[in-house]
């Protein structure tokens, strides 16, 4: 098997006298897609800004394509090909649809952008209807498409996703993952994906991680932790 | 029953204008129960004794103002705008024209006036946003976007016109050239302290200090070192940056409060080392003869210097002292619009919408790939910079300096000014800079009790427009669909 895209080895992370991870160890290869699921406070949101460079990791390595990225600056790694879609969607409300994506372009040449923008509102047309209104004043969904397609328009490589489904009715949220397939199915982006969602999560994704109390408790192909009963018990009862 | 009816029957609405003279007319009462004893009974010493006196003029020429600022905002109010602007341009030109018996009435009448205009043309822009955001989306509201920008502009020309014609008017004698250049020097750092906290959403308190390190540099260069203003200018704008960055290194990481605090005692630091570094500042006595603008080298003077030629003499013109202080008023117009377009520019370049981004988002700017120290840096920076010109140009045009014209009132005047002004608006900033330096300065007479009104003044204004005169933002990037559209319309 080839090296993989990504891979973290014993990461710790600490927020002040608090250690939010305690060793976690991932893989993520090239084209996959790859979903984190867990508890409330488990670490989740942690582990994706702590490979990203916050909080700093305090143990352990982060391996991006063949270079260790341990420590750096997070604005730093997100100019190596690295997109993230941070937890809370965080666009800029101020801002229309139009600049949060230009925001999203600041580290590509910007001789790309009305090519990406195509794509963006290809991927999103809602957006290209809306390509002038302030985010602020953009629907949860919209916003959450907002979100990715800003992530989008740095051309990662690996795209990182907090939580897209946040507070997202379910016809939204099948929407949102439909779009998130069709990235990787196409374009063959790999995708790491932070979910509460567990069961769409799971459904859409290649491989999983389980997190709890910053560290990895389970693992293994999707259909795997679909099947396994604990899973099913802590994750997936009511059957979403 | 038929009577009960009646009774409870609502009584035919009045006609709005006929409503909004009972509303008038009801202020107009209600002032005249507060004003008669208030301002109407006035002591006088009349030999020894204390007599009373009625000021009836004074009375009911207030109460007639306040009738009128009423019946124009009771018309809004009900939708007659074109009224409403008859109303407060009447006070206005009745404030500049009819002979008041007190200054302060015709500021009320002035002010009134103005405040009818201003307030006539929000509203009436807020209504059309309103309205475009109802409508489908798209198309209306690209047309009110428009329109706004069109008045926006079309404000903005004309002020800039009005600026260019006003020292050739006859009216412009010296207190009001004088008048205008602080005016004009307060815009220019408006608009760069706006750069800092408008743009990049600094809050810093210590801006004068930028200002001040401007000023002493080129007092300091032109009188020790012989600099011309034009070589100690760039000096004077990258020492003041220096000092920017200098400070910002260690205190852009905090955040909002902590980082106004910190701002704060800066601007403080710096006033007190001029004050006690007699050696090198002339502590609280300042640097005084400090060497007067030329004009490209023939100085504004009644007879030149042993061997050079006036401005006067150049032009063949009477000597005046008016000639000075015209051209000083065209260089800070310069200097301000410098300011101006240098933003205006940078808001649609990376650097600019970084900073806009960073206000509104820290985090998020970081997951983009934007280096967030650095962005503030440059804020920092050129903010400080466009203050250390201005600070030269303040210092050239005193031709004296001390620590007492940098306090921490100044960096709040500055500051009151943008915030007024919107936050980030251009346009807002120079109306507010008008406002708030013409208030101060109509209120002069006032003495101790300027202040007072300048902070009564402020909070009215934060209650009506709590976000600014101008809050909107321009968006800097502006439809690209319809463009794309038509290239695939013309591909298909
Ligand atoms: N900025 C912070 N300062 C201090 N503690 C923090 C901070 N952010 C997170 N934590 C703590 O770290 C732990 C992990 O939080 P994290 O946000 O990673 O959880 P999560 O798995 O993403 O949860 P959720 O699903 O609710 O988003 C929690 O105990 C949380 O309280
Ligand atoms: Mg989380």
């Amino acid at each position: 098997m080839t090296a993989p895209m990504l891979k973290i080895e014993g990461l710790r992370a600490s927020y002040g006298a608090i250690e939010a991870l305690k060793g976690v160890d991932v893989e993520i290869h090239e084209g996959e897609i790859v979903t984190l699921i867990g508890a409330n406070g488990a670490g989740k949101s942690t582990l994706l800004m702590s490979m990203c460079g916050k909080p700093k990791p305090s143990a352990g390595r982060v391996i991006f394509e063949g270079r260790d990225i341990t420590g750096m600056t997070t604005h730093h790694i997100m100019r190596l090909g690295i997109a993230q879609s941070p937890e809370g969607r965080r666009i800029f409300p101020r801002m229309t649809v139009l600049e949060n994506l230009r925001m999203g372009a600041v580290v590509t040449d910007p001789a790309h952008f009305d090519q990406d923008l195509e794509r963006a509102f290809t991927m999103f047309p809602r957006l290209k209807e809306r390509q002038n209104q302030r985010g602020g004043t953009l629907s949860g969904g919209e916003q959450q498409m907002l979100a990715i397609a800003r992530a989008l328009m740095s051309r990662p490589r690996l795209l990182l996703l907090d939580e897209p489904s946040l507070g997202l009715a379910p016809i939204i949220v099948r929407q949102i993952f439909q779009v998130i397939r069709e990235i990787n199915a196409e374009q063959g982006m790999t995708v790491f994906l932070v979910e509460q969602n567990a069961f769409h999560a799971l459904k859409l994704a290649h491989r999983a991680y389980v997190l709890a109390g910053g560290k990895v408790q389970m693992s293994g192909t999707s259909a795997e932790l679909l099947g396994n009963e604990e899973v099913r018990a802590a994750y997936l009862e009511g059957g979403h | 029953m038929a009577v009960a009816n009646s009774v409870v029957a609502p009584a035919a609405p009045l006609p709005p204008v006929l409503a909004a003279l009972k509303d008038a007319v009801l202020v107009a009462l209600v002032a005249m129960a507060l004003t008669g004893p208030i301002v109407g009974l006035q002591t006088v010493d009349a030999g020894g004794r204390l007599t009373v006196d009625m000021r009836f003029t004074e009375v009911a020429l207030g109460i007639v103002i306040v009738f009128f600022g009423r019946f124009g905002l009771a018309l809004g109010e009900r939708g007659l705008a074109l009224p409403a602007y008859g109303v407060g341009a009447l006070l206005m030109v009745a404030g500049f024209l009819l002979p008041w018996p007190a200054e302060l009435l015709k500021v009320l009448a002035v002010a009134a006036g103005i405040a009818l205009v201003v307030r006539g043309i929000a509203g009436q822009l807020k209504e059309r946003r309103t309205q475009a955001v109802l409508r489908a989306p798209d198309e209306e509201d690209a047309k009110a976007e428009r329109l706004r920008r069109l008045v926006t502009r079309g404000l903005g020309f004309a002020m800039l016109a009005a600026a260019v014609l006003l020292p050739m008017m006859p009216f412009a004698n010296s207190y009001i050239m004088d008048t205008a250049i602080r005016v004009m020097t307060y815009m220019m750092l408006a608009w760069g302290l706006n750069i800092v906290v408008g743009l990049a959403g600094l809050l810093d308190l210590g801006y004068v200090a930028f200002y001040a390190v401007g000023a002493y540099t080129y007092s300091i260069l032109s009188k020790d070192f012989g600099f011309g203003f034009w070589g100690a200018l760039p000096i004077a704008g990258a020492l003041a940056a220096s000092f920017g960055i200098l400070l910002g290194f260690p205190v852009l990481r905090l955040r909002g409060d902590y980082l106004a605090i910190v701002t704060l005692g800066f601007g403080e630091i710096i006033r007190i080392v001029l004050l006690n570094w007699t050696s090198f500042s002339g502590g609280p006595n300042g640097i005084g003869s400090i060497p007067r603008l030329t004009f490209f080298g023939y100085p504004f003077a009644r007879r030149a210097p042993e061997g050079e030629v006036t401005f006067h003499q150049l032009f063949g013109l009477d000597f005046s002292p008016l000639h000075r202080a015209v051209f000083f008023f065209y260089l800070i117009l310069v200097l301000a619009l410098v300011v101006n377009f240098f933003t205006i520019r940078i808001r649609r370049l990376p650097v600019g919408r970084a900073w806009e981004a960073l206000r509104e988002d820290e985090i998020a700017c970081r997951a983009l790939g934007i280096n967030p120290t650095n962005t503030k840096l440059t804020a920092f920076a050129i903010g400080a910079m466009f203050a250390g010109f201005a600070g030269s140009f303040f210092a050239t045009t005193q031709s004296f300096v001390s620590p007492e014209s940098f306090t921490f009132l100044e960096s709040a005047m500055i500051l009151a000014i943008v915030v007024l002004g919107g936050m980030g608006s251009q346009l807002g900033v120079a109306l507010a800079a008008i406002l708030i330096i013409g208030l101060t300065e109509a209120f002069r007479g006032l003495a101790e009790y300027r202040m007072l009104v300048f902070g009564l003044g402020m909070v009215m204004i934060m209650v009506w427009r709590p976000r600014g005169l101008l809050a909107h933002r321009d968006p800097t990037v502006l439809l690209h669909g319809r463009k794309s559209v038509l290239k695939k319309g013309a591909a298909a």
